[in-house]
């Protein structure tokens, strides 16, 4: 927060000297040009006929989605169920990966460079590419049904799993490890003794946050054929039938809401 | 009996032989390697250069395994206690026999119970057997300091290392603490190298004192031997009188 | 308790949850829903062996990526998904901020804070691909409802952690430019505002990767971006086009991320 001298010779305070005001009035020029493009490229690719018809549309599409078909309620329960278990288990399979991966991505506990640059790149990739085009890939290769759905689902969490472990394995206190290499421990019993004492609660919660999260990534693979309530969804648009949509929406809710209130009790109980 | 050479420029021709059942204190001023001198004999620091022997064994020279298999025979305690703060006192302390069961074992800490029995009177003689199955994170530090001896015990060692037991602790503790080391060495017949920053501490307690300075030996003998000169030697210029500010002597007796 | 009433006695780790009914409780739960979970899971083996084939000219179209054949629907899909990216980041900020606002118990009346509240939970609760099936239906296919989808999802994500953070932030700043005989809105600007920038920033380009991300895959049901052309070439089974494809998502994605935490860096 420089102080300025102006030419009469009087000292002004400003919250940035000139250049840094310049740079940043460039930047939100920038930005700003970037922006207009942005919008004109989108306005030029609209059918503006729809646009305008917007309003309407949402008009009738509410009035068909209300009231909710409640009858329909019955033939969801199997796809929440499903729902569930995509979620659950492609964590499950998501975790069983990720520990390995994020203990190679961890400065202090990669056997090698090369190793850990493996590692991350694992990380971007199954980061970089979302659940749903993982269910895409994989309902082409397995066929419809649940498995692509847990294996989409796991493959997603890998990245998000193994990121935030290493960086809980880059934090940890070393001087214990060193104390336990002192009386002879091997490798492993350093890491089983001593690392994994101090990633757990790290790791407990990081499991139930991604799960909380999977549940609603779960709720949508269906879309495209791997399973869960997604293909109810799917079949009920098709069709038109906005109703049922509002009944399956409802019960998706609820099931958030639920995942969301267990994931907060256990890592406030983890603390 | 313990011999050391050469090491990295951190030391530059230390050498130094403690006979058995001996206990060594290391002064120094920091970065004089007192801590490097540690932890070369444990190889937790490599050395460069020279030899560490330990009841005639040549320590680096050994493979990982057989490394691993010296270092049990070897106890250290450290200065910030390096316990796993999630664990229980039981468990650090049992994790000084890690050296001596497998992976697997250690993992659901299965010990065996000559282990378990020998842990419990060490827990006893060092005062914290009533905080067996409290977090260690949950404990004072001269309780958490206890458990770093009890854990070095246990693994029944010939020499013990001590880094810097008492930086950490209050001038009582840090008392009580040196004299339940000294005990413990008479005891268990344990030769031991302690480092030690609080010189009238070390005088107080230890039979040999050996003083380092930029990574050489300036002084070894007596703490009788320690005079004001021999301090500036390993310090540097400073005044050493003990008089306390108003005039008693250090003994707390009033002036004449 | 002595060491010598002790001796003999085995000594076992205290499990995490401490009764033992509890446990075995917990235990057999755990079993129980594995099993039944993994009853439901009927693989077709013929079909996966099937698939095995499938995976193999998958992997030989992944290693040679056709860029050209498709380049313009390609071209088309990135553009759209980059400019959806762009406008929806920037509308959503701008929006988040008076929900986030209105969501922040400390400085909003209660009505608005439980509307406020309310419609940000339910933005949240929903996957962004089901709000573009909305959108798509109302205004019909093409970017512009992916980006009203992502705005929509922005504002959501930005407004509950923006909320969170307003309600966290040290209220003595403000009070003493309260003291100082300072307005409402100073107190916001000079008080508030310094408190929460750096980490909304960071949220913002956090959540600029996100909408990229998600740009990607909105096309699916027609809602503008690369997604659109990744389907088809899909259940064309054009591998090779996938790959290409796909490559430029992640070395995007991966881009992204970099920029992304370089500013946070800077900003914090």
């Amino acid at each position: 927060m420089p102080v300025l001298q102006a030419a009469s010779g009087a000292r002004t305070w400003r919250q940035r000297d000139r250049r840094r005001t310049l740079l940043s009035y460039l930047g939100w020029l920038i930005g700003l040009i970037v922006l207009a493009i942005c919008v004109r490229f989108i306005a030029g690719s609209t059918l503006w006929f729809f646009v305008w018809d917007a309003p309407r549309q949402a008009a009738a599409l509410v009035d068909r989605m209300f009231p909710p078909d409640l009858s329909y309620l019955a033939r969801l329960w199997a796809p929440i169920w499903d729902t569930i278990n995509i979620a659950t288990l492609g964590t499950l399979m998501a975790l069983a990966i990720s520990v390995p991966v994020a203990f190679m991505a961890a400065r202090n506990t990669t056997p090698h460079p090369a190793v850990r640059q493996f590692a991350l790149l694992i990380m971007v990739t199954s980061r970089s590419v979302s659940a749903l085009i993982w269910a895409l890939l994989l309902v082409s290769i397995l066929g419809p049904g649940l498995l692509a759905g847990i294996l989409a689902v796991g493959l997603r969490s890998i990245g998000f799993c193994s990121k935030l472990l290493f960086e809980a394995i880059e934090e940890i206190d070393p001087k214990p490890l060193e104390a336990l290499s002192s009386t002879g421990a091997s490798g492993s019993q350093v890491v089983g003794y001593g690392i994994v004492p101090q990633v757990a609660p790290a790791f407990a919660g990081i499991s139930v946050y991604r799960w909380d999260i999977n549940i609603r990534e779960s709720t949508v693979v269906g879309l495209v054929g791997a399973g869960g309530i997604g293909l109810q969804l799917d079949a009920s648009i098709d069709s038109l039938r906005w109703a049922q949509v509002t009944t399956i929406f409802v019960l998706i809710l609820v099931l958030v809401v639920i995942a969301e209130w267990v994931s907060a009790r256990v890592r406030a109980a983890i603390r | 009996m313990k011999r050391y050479g050469r090491g990295e420029t951190a030391l530059a021709g230390v050498d130094l032989t403690v006979p058995q059942g001996q206990v060594v204190a290391l002064i120094g001023p920091s970065g004089a390697g007192k801590s490097t001198l540690i932890r070369c004999i444990n190889r937790l620091v490599e050395p460069t250069a020279g030899s560490v022997r330990l009841a005639g064994n040549e320590l680096t020279t050994l493979g990982s395994r057989a490394l691993r298999r010296a270092r049990r025979d070897i106890g250290m305690i450290f200065q910030e206690y390096a316990l796993v703060d999630r664990l229980t006192v039981m468990e650090n302390v049992l994790s000084g026999q890690l050296g001596y069961v497998g992976f697997w074992r250690s993992w659901f800490r299965r010990f065996p119970q000559g282990t378990v029995d020998r842990a419990f009177e060490l827990l006893e003689r060092v005062g914290i057997l009533d905080q067996l199955d409290k977090r260690a994170d949950q404990l004072s530090g001269g309780q958490r300091q206890r458990v770093g001896i009890a854990r070095a015990l246990l693994q029944d060692p010939q020499l013990l290392l001590v880094d810097e037991p008492t930086a950490s602790l209050d001038p009582k503790t840090s008392r009580q603490v040196m004299r339940l080391l000294m005990e413990l060495a008479t005891e268990h017949e344990l030769t031991v190298v302690v480092n030690i920053h609080d010189v009238a501490l070390a005088q107080l307690f230890v039979p040999r004192i050996v003083g380092l300075r930029a990574g050489e030996i300036v002084f070894d003998g007596a703490p009788a031997d320690l005079t004001h000169d021999r301090l500036t030697e390993i310090y540097g210029e400073e005044d050493w009188t003990q008089a306390p500010v108003g005039g008693a002597d250090a003994s707390g007796a009033d002036p004449a | 308790m002595t060491a010598q009433s002790l001796k003999g006695r085995p000594w076992r780790k205290r499990p995490t949850i401490a009764n033992p009914y509890v446990r075995w409780a917990a235990i057999l739960a755990a079993v129980t829903y594995l099993v039944l979970a993994g009853s439901t899971l009927d693989v077709d083996w013929a079909r996966v062996a099937r698939g095995l084939d499938r995976a193999r000219s998958m992997f030989a179209g992944f290693m040679q990526p056709d860029f050209t054949s498709r380049w313009s629907a390609i071209r088309t899909g990135i553009l759209e998904s980059l400019t959806m990216t762009v406008v929806a980041t920037a509308l959503g900020i701008v929006l988040s901020v008076p929900f986030a606002c209105g969501a922040a118990r400390i400085i909003s009346p209660t009505p608005i804070y439980l509307l406020c509240r309310a419609v940000i939970a339910v933005t949240r609760s929903f996957q962004e691909i089901v709000i573009a099936i909305f959108f798509v239906v109302m205004i019909g296919f093409g970017p512009l409802a992916g980006a009203l989808t992502l705005a929509f999802a922005t504002i959501g994500f930005l407004g509950k952690l923006l909320a969170e953070d307003i309600e966290d932030i040290d209220p003595r700043p403000l009070e003493a430019i309260r003291a100082t005989g300072g307005s409402w809105l100073q107190s916001m600007a000079y008080g508030v505002v310094p408190q929460i920038a750096p980490r909304f920033v960071g949220l913002s380009v956090y959540r600029l990767d996100i909408n990229f991300r998600e740009s990607s895959v909105i096309g699916i049901v027609g809602a503008g971006g690369i997604g659109a052309a990744l389907n088809t070439a899909i259940s064309r089974y054009e591998y090779d086009v996938t790959a290409a494809i796909l490559i430029i998502i992640v070395g995007l994605v991966f881009i992204a991320e970099y920029a992304s935490g370089v500013i946070r860096k800077r900003v914090q």
